[in-house]
């Protein structure tokens, strides 16, 4: 009975949000318990007697499956099956996907791709210039892809500038011949191979794509030409989709599943009900009052760290927060501990800002490398946070005006406001009011700076720490703190220009200067989770949280 | 009577451009727009989405727009599912929720006012307790609620019928009784009350004393004049239910278009807000006017087009 009444009261929690908060990683989240998801792919192939259909519950349904277009992590996880990119990459190792090799100059600036001789889903060949076409259409501003900031962080000559309107013409992505494609980099850039596996890297064939315009033809199985281990043969709004394996993928022979049933339930109780019920195999949500429980004694549930971070932003524009002991003070005095327990999904408390999960040039974890900075994960720094702030004038928080909360609507978000509350509060007597506005509201507010402090998120987009930390530089639109420190600026500037050992360097002095002048206050690092069924063997994941079935099946 | 047509049809219209204006105007005056993310969008990228969509026009221009495209019913394109226009949404998403709707109004409809007419006729007596008492339940007990224990008890534990979907007939029993739970109790009260109220009047002592049979007292009489006010209910009801529940079709992972009045004010999806308002707007005032008629042929001494 009382898993009955759990599941209603994340029914009325769901019920209560409407929210139309962007992907999963916004609300909930948590860090590394990990799994091996990936050990069996390597081992014996599918038993013929079991129907090699997946069922899999895609979460909503796609705003779009057109790689060039697409933006969320829902649809990347569609198109994951349905297209290949030159690489592919699993579990954060880079494997050649339609480019067979590739060389990087000795400077770093020229990388040739020797593709490999592949087929479109419907027979005719796919080429160098099916590339050069597909990003070249993503980074037009007429495409409208609101994804093609992502350009200029690959640093490829001319990019950045046809987003912003520039010639198209001067991009340095050239096809040398139907199987050779060059990519000009304006500067070195040692994560870009990786980088090019993501799905806004994919190509798509001309005549499909300009076979039904805004994208409408990827989810139309007449015209939804695909290049990838599986293709389009059935799309219905709002209910699901069909995958059926293609024939004419490169790499055929080494895919099982015959078919993916995918359907979209965005209710993770009914999908958690369905899986446990063998109607679906694998789901990527479950009910937040589930996740102690699946994560203490299901072998099914399997958790990974995400890239990202959960944090509050200082208005730095405010009097009330220019003197950097009050800023230090607010930010010793949270339990970090106490807030991921509570969530109950083990977040890992963040004492920076970079996460978990990217290696430096010595392969060393940056996350661990940085250390803590003098922040705790508990209160035992509660003495020097109190003597702070009496030295800044506010003796147990007396004369400390009261500051206002604010979070984007949702109960995850609202918990941890208020205990961030109680706990300024009860360690240093400062009295704050909690606001909340809906989510399109909240994003207005926060960057026009209407706040004293506010929650903030960020997940990296590609695999290095810059994708954190470039944030805070000053011209950024997503300094929602409006940080501001010349030094830090050309920090990030240098590392952009170098790579290696210097690189990193740069990186970890960087986020030096941000953990003492703390513009922000870093909660925690977030998760990502899902619950697949032991018998799915083979399937995996990028870094960056993509799912991918190419190599999975069903195994009894 | 064809001038009372001409008249309600005019009026009609005259309704359906005014909640289109307001709705245009309140849904214009929230703050945010449909293209903010996390990530914001480079200018050059929002400039052409925003012409691509036409939201670069003056809200005037906008508005004009909208109602020509409305004449001919072509909803515009949805913003939040791109590539997809408003009208592919609907047409995806009606015939679903109407199916589901419309076994729910009937369900109510045969069940919810038989069982109002048999309590009244019970008055105090164990049924009509039984009766009232369920009744009572099925106002107070919000429908997710029911959803959900429905799920977990049908599909999760027994496996009676799917988690999910409708693919087979099973997979219906679930949304409709979930669906139907408030109003069949709501329907059975208000049938159980008017009934009590017709059988205090006098002419049905007159039916009484002229020695009519108590059967023909009751379905002749009494059951007639006690629906005018279930009518008046079920008509809106009606148009409600069949353009879909939001809870209902989320939690049964229902393809209908419930979900699209909600989803679309979050993601500021300013085509697909106008297209369900005006076309649960449309639907409403249908059913008023059914209701209407209905009246005229329950109540003879009511007469269409005479004040």
């Amino acid at each position: 009975m009382k898993r009955v009444f759990s599941l209603l009261l994340v029914v009325v929690m769901v019920a209560g949000l409407f929210a139309g908060c962007a992907p999963k990683a916004e609300d909930t989240t948590t860090p590394a318990t990990t799994a091996a998801a990936t050990e069996a792919a390597t081992t014996a192939p599918a038993p013929a007697e079991v129907p090699q259909i997946l069922k899999w519950n895609v979460g909503a349904d796609p705003k779009t499956i057109d790689p060039t277009l697409n933006g969320a992590s829902d649809g990347g996880d569609v198109i994951n099956q349905t297209f290949e990119a030159l690489t592919r990459e699993k579990s954060g190792v880079v494997y050649p996907g339609i480019a067979e090799s590739w060389e990087v100059s000795e400077d770093g600036l020229t990388i040739v791709f020797k593709l490999r001789d592949s087929k479109w889903s419907d027979g005719s060949p796919l080429t160098a210039n099916d590339f050069v076409y597909s990003w070249k259409r993503g980074m037009d501003p007429a495409t409208a892809s609101e994804y093609s900031w992502i350009w200029e962080y690959t640093n490829v000559v001319g990019a950045y500038e046809a987003v912003n309107g520039g010639s198209l013409d001067d991009v340095g992505v050239t096809a040398l011949d139907d199987n050779t494609l060059e990519v000009k980099l304006s500067t070195q850039t040692d994560y870009i191979v990786s980088l090019l596996s993501f799905y806004h890297f994919m190509p798509t064939k001309q005549s499909s794509v300009e076979a039904k315009a805004d994208g409408a033809w990827a989810k139309d199985p007449a015209t939804a030409v695909s290049n990838g281990p599986f293709m389009l043969t059935s799309y219905e709004i709002g209910k699901g989709l069909t995958l059926e394996k293609n024939p004419n993928y490169w790499n055929a022979e080494n895919v099982k599943l015959e078919k993916i049933e995918a359907v979209f339930i965005d209710e993770a109780s009914t999908a958690y009900q369905a899986y446990q019920a063998n109607e679906l195999y694998f789901i990527p949500d479950v009910p937040a009052a589930e996740i102690p429980r699946l994560i203490a004694e299901d072998p099914e549930f399997y958790v990974y760290p995400l890239l990202g971070t959960y944090y509050f932003n200082f208005n730095l524009n405010l009097d009330l927060f220019s003197d950097a002991r009050v800023r230090r003070a607010l930010t010793l005095a949270i339990d970090r501990e106490l807030i991921t327990e509570t969530l109950g999904a083990g977040q890992v408390p963040a004492a920076g800002f970079v996460p978990p999960g990217f290696l430096d040039a010595d392969g060393n974890d940056f996350f661990e490398t940085a250390g803590n900075y003098g922040i705790p994960t508990d209160l035992s720094k509660l003495d020097e946070a109190k003597a702070l702030l009496a030295e800044a004038g506010y003796p147990d928080g007396a004369g400390f005006p009261e500051f206002t909360i604010m979070y984007n609507t949702s109960e995850a978000h609202k918990m941890v406001a208020e205990m961030i509350q109680e706990m300024f509060k009860t360690n240093l007597g400062i009295n704050t009011k909690l606001e909340n506005q809906e989510w399109a509201v909240f994003q207005d507010t926060r960057k026009e700076g209407n706040y004293e402090l506010s929650r903030g998120g960020w997940l990296t987009d590609y695999m290095d720490p810059s994708g954190l930390l470039s944030i805070f530089t000053s011209q950024n639109a997503y300094n929602d703190p409006k940080f501001n420190n010349a030094e830090y600026d050309e920090l990030l500037s240098n590392s952009s220009k170098t790579g290696g050992k210097e690189h990193f360097d740069l990186l970890y002095q960087a986020q030096d200067i941000l953990m003492n002048e703390l513009p922000i206050i870093p909660v925690y690092h977030y998760s990502d989770f899902m619950l697949a069924k032991d018998a799915l063997v083979g399937w995996d994941r990028s870094v960056l949280g993509t799912i991918d079935f190419s190599g999975a099946y069903i195994a009894e | 009577m064809g001038s009372y047509y001409l008249r309600r049809i005019i009026s009609a219209v005259m309704t359906i451009v005014l909640i289109a204006t307001l709705t245009f105007a309140m849904m214009h005056s929230i703050p945010g727009g449909p293209f903010v993310r996390e990530k914001a969008v480079p200018d050059e990228i929002l400039k052409a989405l925003n012409e691509k969509y036409n939201l670069d026009a003056p809200l005037y221009i906008q508005y004009l727009d909208y109602m020509k495209g409305l004449i001919t019913f072509d909803l515009g394109p949805s913003y939040s599912k791109i590539g997809t226009s408003v009208n592919d949404l609907l047409e995806a998403g009606f015939p679903t929720s109407a199916k589901i709707g419309g076994m729910a109004s009937l369900l109510i409809i045969l069940i919810g006012i038989p069982l109002g007419i048999i309590s009244a006729l019970k008055q105090n007596k164990p049924i009509d307790y039984i009766v009232m008492f369920m009744a009572t339940l099925g106002v107070t007990v919000p429908s997710f609620v029911v959803a959900t224990l429905i799920i977990y008890f049908f599909g999760g534990k027994l496996g009676w019928i799917p988690t999910f979907g409708l693919d087979t007939w099973r997979g219906y029993i679930g949304p409709v009784i979930a669906l139907s739970g408030y109003s069949l109790s709501f329907v059975s009260r208000l049938t159980r009350s008017s009934m009590l109220e017709v059988l205090r009047q006098d002419y049905i002592r007159t039916a009484r004393a002229n020695g009519l049979s108590e059967f023909k007292v009751i379905a002749k009489h009494a059951v007639k004049n006690a629906l005018i006010p279930v009518v008046t209910y079920i008509g809106p009801m009606v148009a409600a239910i069949m353009t879909g529940s939001f809870v209902i079709e989320k939690i049964f992972a229902v393809p209908g278009m419930g979900r699209y009045f909600i989803e679309s004010i979050g993601n500021r999806d300013y085509t697909t807000i106008m297209g369900m308002t005006v076309f649960y707007a449309i639907f409403y005032i249908i059913m008023i006017l059914l209701v209407d008629v209905a009246y005229s042929l329950i109540d003879p001494r009511i007469k269409l087009g005479k004040e």
